[in-house]
């Protein structure tokens, strides 16, 4: 067991010493020929030569969509708990907040009637978002560990619950006919519609490169540096001069902007929101990709996001000796999630940091932050 | 010589539990000021009081003729003080150089963060050896050292510096009381906690006994050294 661990080990401290020492052109070109591959991967010319990695019980390019959506989330959600530290357990909130606000103000069956295009609620999704996010950051981010996810994790209910009961917001019966994003080919037919699911994913990966590069950026920034302060010691952070309060909430408004665009994003592609899509188990699911993938790693919630969401889905129409894997898909999640908080706490592509924080914290229990 | 911090009639409550029973000293400018006492007596409460951690249940605090009682933590910093926190605060995963880096966070002035680097490397050889190792990996005297040097880089006016000695070895412990020393020779004013009192009592130009959240006395620090009953309670001789 240890030899294999030692191994595996060995291996990748070669393939990162060979990432980090390579010239700059290598790695541009592997990350180049990543995002190749991955615009590429819906077209069927392409992935019926991947064997069995596509998944065979239901449309791949739909899944694809799907995984985007998770990334996005997840890549938002890492913001907050991976750079600030901060456990949110209500994360899919604010993904709520943007969908409905695309749904309020575009759909016919919204009791405003405002009836606009996609694109003009996308920007005010954003933003309310956002804003929904500094008012429950303000009373809430002065509460640390447990208390700030007991009462984020109530916040997305509360939305969920509004979203259920509230007449306003039509409950299970949702909107519809929310408007696709605009854009047609050269032939007049639209290039968002109802049977072709590539374009929204491609639109989702184009947006999840920008993020990336935007958040990369943050991070490398002052901003970035107060929030590992932050995320390693809060009070000291505080002795130090860094205003604690204004950076978390910063980080608590920018997660929830990416947020809002991944529930705007599937608005638009779903034609329709109810309050269906809103279970509590997302917001645990995209916390267990975070951490899965690396917390506080901008790579490592990519890869936890996108494998969570597509192992869910490969489960999708296999029988296991006459079993139906994928009725039994979160209790297979939660045994890897254990497993993996056993053998590697950090997740799969550690931030460098994190490993050295919980080396020295071993003996304090590990929760997201 | 002007008065830099005025604590006036400072009140702490935990919860409540009543931690400081109204407070009140003065650092002058240029001193090294040293609060001793047994555990528990309100050395540390009476730090965060200073530094803005905790908020005060009632009293004042006035730094450089300003009143911060209400400032926050952060703020105070900008002002010119600033705390090597109790067990040292050190940001485990960043470097030592970043977390040095982190002491400078409010200062804009590149060319003055470089010199100051450079004397806080100087003045902590040690440091300057193990620049790019994570601080949870360090030992408990180069972390102390790191917590001390890291309050420099912020350029303090006063310098807190909570419980320096504690958990070292004799050797460091001298160590790090002369380079206390020669802080403040170079110009900081220090106020300081201590459990080691002998070393604290030495070095500190003025000092105040807390028990039980009160000061019970005060005097020079030559003084309190030879005071019979500082010597039977704190001193550990008859």
């Amino acid at each position: 067991m240890t030899s294999v661990r030692e191994w595996i080990d060995s291996g990748r401290h070669a393939v990162s010493e060979r990432w980090h020492n390579g010239p700059r052109w290598m790695r541009w070109a592997v990350i180049a020929a990543v995002i190749v591959f991955f615009y590429a991967l819906p077209n069927r010319e392409f992935y019926q030569w991947l064997g069995p990695i596509p998944t065979t019980g239901s449309n791949f390019g739909q899944v694809l969509f799907t995984i985007s959506i998770y990334v996005l989330l997840a890549v938002g959600l890492n913001i907050v708990v991976g750079f600030a530290g901060l456990l949110d357990l209500g994360y899919f909130g604010f993904f709520a907040v943007g969908a409905y606000t695309v749904a309020v103000f575009t759909s016919p069956s919204s009791d405003l009637k405002t009836l606009w295009p996609w694109l003009l609620a996308l920007p005010l999704a954003i933003v309310l978002t956002m804003i929904s996010g500094v008012m429950l950051g303000t009373p809430t981010l002065r509460l640390r560990g447990d208390y700030l996810a007991i009462v984020t994790l109530g916040f997305a209910e509360m939305i969920r619950v509004a979203a259920t009961s509230s007449a306003f917001l039509k409950g299970q019966r949702g909107f519809n006919q929310i408007p696709h994003p605009p854009g047609s080919y050269s032939d007049g037919k639209p290039i968002f519609g109802v049977l072709d699911p590539r374009p929204y994913y491609w639109l989702v990966l184009t947006l999840i490169i920008l993020v990336v590069i935007g958040v990369r950026n943050l991070n490398r920034s002052r901003v970035g540096r107060a929030w590992i302060s932050i995320r390693e010691d809060e009070d000291a952070a505080q002795l130090m001069g860094v205003p604690t309060f204004k950076f978390k909430l910063w980080a608590f408004a920018s997660g929830a902007a990416i947020g809002g665009l991944a529930g705007a994003l599937f608005a638009g592609k779903q034609n329709f929101v109810s309050s269906q899509n809103l279970e509590l188990l997302n917001s645990i699911i995209i916390l267990a990709a975070v951490i899965l993938g690396g917390s506080g790693n901008i790579v490592g919630a990519i890869v936890g996001g996108g494998l969570v969401a597509y192992l869910i889905e490969r489960f999708r129409g296999i029988e296991f000796f006459g079993i139906e894997l994928y009725e039994y898909r979160f209790m297979l999640f939660g045994v890897v999630l254990v497993v993996m908080m056993i053998f590697r706490p950090q997740g799969l592509i550690p931030n460098r940091r994190r490993a050295a924080e919980f080396k020295d914290r071993r003996k304090e229990v590990i929760v997201g932050g | 010589m002007t008065t830099l911090l005025e604590i006036e009639d400072v009140s702490l409550l935990y919860g409540r539990i009543k931690a400081l029973h109204g407070i009140s000293l003065t650092v002058d400018e240029g001193e090294i000021v040293a609060l001793i006492g047994a555990n528990g007596a309100g050395k540390s409460t009476t730090m965060r009081a200073v530094s803005g951690i905790r908020p005060v249940a009632g009293g004042k605090i006035w730094f450089n003729g300003e009143d911060i009682t209400k400032l926050r933590a952060d703020l105070r910093v900008r002002r010119g003080l600033c705390q090597a926190p109790e067990g040292r605060g050190i940001f485990p995963g960043m470097t030592v150089l970043e977390n040095l880096d982190i002491g400078a966070y409010t200062r804009r002035d590149r060319a003055g963060v470089a010199r100051d680097l450079a004397r806080v490397l100087e003045l902590f050889p040690r440091l300057a050896e193990r620049r790019k190792q994570a601080g949870g990996t360090l030992s408990g005297g180069e972390q102390q050292m790191l917590a001390v040097g890291r309050a420099l880089m912020s350029q303090p006016k006063l310098l807190l510096l909570d419980e320096p000695s504690m958990g070292l070895a004799p050797m460091l412990i001298q160590q790090i009381f002369s380079i206390i020393t020669e802080i403040n020779e170079q110009g900081t004013t220090i106020l300081l906690v201590e459990q080691n009192a002998q070393q604290a009592l030495a070095r500190a130009h003025r000092a105040y006994v807390l028990e039980t959240g009160r000061i019970v006395k005060e005097g020079t620090g030559a003084d309190l050294l030879h005071d019979p009953s500082v010597k039977e309670a704190y001193l550990g001789v008859a």
